[in-house]
């Protein structure tokens, strides 16, 4: 291959060896991709431009008629005392408040055992296997083995902190804020093991030679880490905060399972809310109008949080 | 032949007689101080690993205990007495048939699978390999939809899947979710790194694509294949939210909303709902145990492509 490449390289009219010969083939393309294309457009491209269709109505499968209602659904939104903006924005509260209180630590954690797991260990990949093992569950499993676990009558949690002389009818599902302690551990507990892979990933790209330099210019561990872990892993970095927030964003199944969605509605998110209201009760409009307002906010936040990422690189 | 040489570790402490005898006592700090810290790196490790480990074992014993046992003795992890009944309520129970609901899952990831393996195969295989018009819009269009939140697709596809008379049925919970852009764009990244010189060679001899998609790339790419088949089998077992909407009757439920209703009919009766999570978990251990090198190197590189 290497001697291929050198002799391309020495005859420069010789086409790139990406360009496919033949030229265009732009129906053979069509071909092969019209399986994919065909799921694709149904179940893609449809519902998102349908989804707006249904948002600007009054939309109720169970009703014959559907009337147009242009953008009330969202200006409801908008309106303090509307039938839905209360419900909504509590359940967006309840969704910033999950995730402010999550992505530290889905960030901080597995950064923890990513450096720990890039020392020279024996059984490493072991340790690296462990720890994601607990991503492979559904959420379902988690959610009833924790509801279980973190029962404040009869949990092995309460069991064991009793066992200790801690006070032991700690109310981990049922009252605030331990079940948004528990919401966010129970998160950790199943996630720390996908992002500390990707962390560690990013660790090892990280130039040797450079923590070399920095041992010649006399520097600690604490500094190493500080000056030449931290920089070099930025882009990683970005990408692990991003999509841990957006995970965060769309967390459903923990509260729907672990807390369902209470006390009250306390910890009821905002998908949680969108699916019931559209899917259980019935208003599809004011649902899908939702979605689109919760689309735009993570877009915005995005936005916001890939420019400080960025930025900090100057 | 003399005595095979083992690999010298490098982290190991030089010889003691070298410390005593070459050494003054003041250089014995470090090697101690290096030695503890490995210790202490361990200490943490194994703690770490034991707080993954221990809920999961707890799950595993209270599903072989009695109910009295589960209530009384929550944190023990030796079931008093070890039995089976939990596994057995469950699958006699017949408005709660776990069996079939096992079934149905290993059904509709088998077939979810298929589809994506199939579909993205071959759409990952038009944008790496071949040049066509609109194939930028094509891509920029697909990789688009990654940044997409999925609640967005949840009522329209609901009221589509509707439509297509598949509420309540294996194609509502296989097919909308065959249309995942991860697939293809996998695909895709694997396909680019094939190099062109044997697809040219293919060429000359007269081979088109369907020979070459058939007979050369894929079977150049089993290993991103597999892994692709199992992240789409882990994501199909797993789903919840859409499942938990779209399946209704309680023969037709997969294994992850059947745990959600386990636990609501089952509430005081943790044997038999930690019986019903070892049951859903053990088929994605497995398969995670047998493929954890090709599953967790995937997601490593997904950040590195960021």
């Amino acid at each position: 291959m290497s001697d291929l490449v050198v002799e391309r390289s020495a005859l420069p009219q010789v086409a790139p060896a990406r360009k496919p010969r033949g030229g265009r083939r732009t129906l053979t393309a069509y071909l092969f991709l019209a399986p994919f294309l065909l799921l694709f457009v149904v179940f893609v491209v449809v519902p998102a431009v349908y989804g707006i269709w249904i948002s600007l109505h009054a939309w109720n499968p169970l009703l014959p008629v559907k009337p147009f209602i242009g953008l009330t659904n969202y200006l409801q939104l908008f309106t303090p005392g509307s039938l839905t903006s209360g419900d909504f924005w509590q359940s967006m509260g309840a969704t910033a408040i999950f995730t402010v209180a999550s992505v530290p630590f889905l960030v901080a954690v597995p950064l923890l055992l990513a450096v720990l797991l890039n020392q020279r260990l024996a059984g490493g990949s072991v340790f690296r296997a462990v720890f994601f093992a607990p991503y492979v569950l559904g959420v379902a499993v988690i959610g009833v083995m924790w509801r279980y676990l973190l029962d404040p009558q009869n949990g092995a949690v309460n069991a064991v902190l009793s066992f200790f002389g801690v006070q032991a009818d700690i109310p981990w599902t049922v009252d605030v804020p331990w079940a948004w302690i528990s919401l966010v551990g129970v998160t950790v507990w199943w996630i720390s093991g996908f992002n500390t892979v990707i962390l560690l990933a990013g660790l090892k790209g990280i130039n040797a030679e450079l923590y070399d330099a920095a041992a010649v210019d006399g520097a600690g561990a604490w500094r190493k880490f500080l000056s030449v872990t931290l920089p070099g892993l930025r882009p990683v970095m970005a990408f692990v905060t991003t999509t841990t927030i957006l995970g965060s964003a769309n967390m459903f199944g923990q509260s729907f399972l672990l807390t369902q969605g209470g006390p009250g509605t306390e910890t009821r998110t905002v998908i949680m809310y969108i699916a019931n209201l559209g899917l259980s009760q019935n208003q599809m409009g004011a649902a899908s109008a939702m979605s689109y307002v919760l689309f735009l906010f993570l877009a915005l936040i995005s936005i916001v949080n890939f420019r400080l990422q960025s930025r900090r690189g100057d | 032949m003399t005595a095979p040489v083992l690999p010298a570790r490098r982290d190991a402490a030089p010889p003691r007689a070298a410390i005593r005898t070459d050494r003054p006592a003041a250089d014995r700090g470090p090697v101690v101080r290096r030695r503890l810290r490995r210790a202490g790196l361990y200490l943490v490790l194994y703690l770490l690993a034991l707080a993954v480990v221990l809920p999961l074992l707890w799950v595993l014993t209270t599903s072989f205990k009695s109910d009295g046992d589960a209530i009384d003795n929550p944190a023990s992890l030796l079931p008093n007495p070890v039995t089976g009944a939990a596994y057995q309520t469950l699958l006699a129970s017949a408005d709660l048939p776990i069996f079939r609901w096992f079934l149905n899952s290993l059904a509709a990831g088998a077939l979810q699978t298929l589809l994506i393996l199939v579909t993205a195969s071959m759409g990952a295989y038009a944008l790496a390999r071949l040049d066509f018009a609109g194939k930028k819009v094509v891509f920029g269009v697909i990789v688009m939809t990654l940044f997409v939140p999925p609640v967005i697709f949840l009522i329209p596809n609901y009221l589509i899947v509707q439509n297509l008379g598949w509420l309540d049925s294996i194609w509502a919970i296989t097919v909308p979710g065959a249309a995942s852009a991860f697939g293809i764009f996998f695909l895709r990244q694997f396909f680019l790194g094939l190099p062109a010189e044997i697809e040219e060679a293919a060429r000359i001899d007269g081979a088109g694509d369907v020979r070459i998609f058939l007979q050369l790339i894929i079977p150049l790419s089993r290993p991103a294949i597999a892994t692709l088949a199992v992240l789409s089998f882990l994501s199909n077992w797993n789903d919840f939210l859409w499942p938990v909407y779209v399946l209704l009757s309680p023969e037709n439920l997969t294994l992850q909303p059947g745990l959600s209703v386990l636990r609501g009919a089952y509430s005081t009766h943790f044997g038999i709902v930690m019986a019903g999570a070892v049951i859903a978990s053990v088929p994605v251990l497995i398969l995670f145990t047998l493929a954890q090198r090709h599953v967790v190197e995937s997601v490593a590189a997904s950040g590195l492509k960021g």
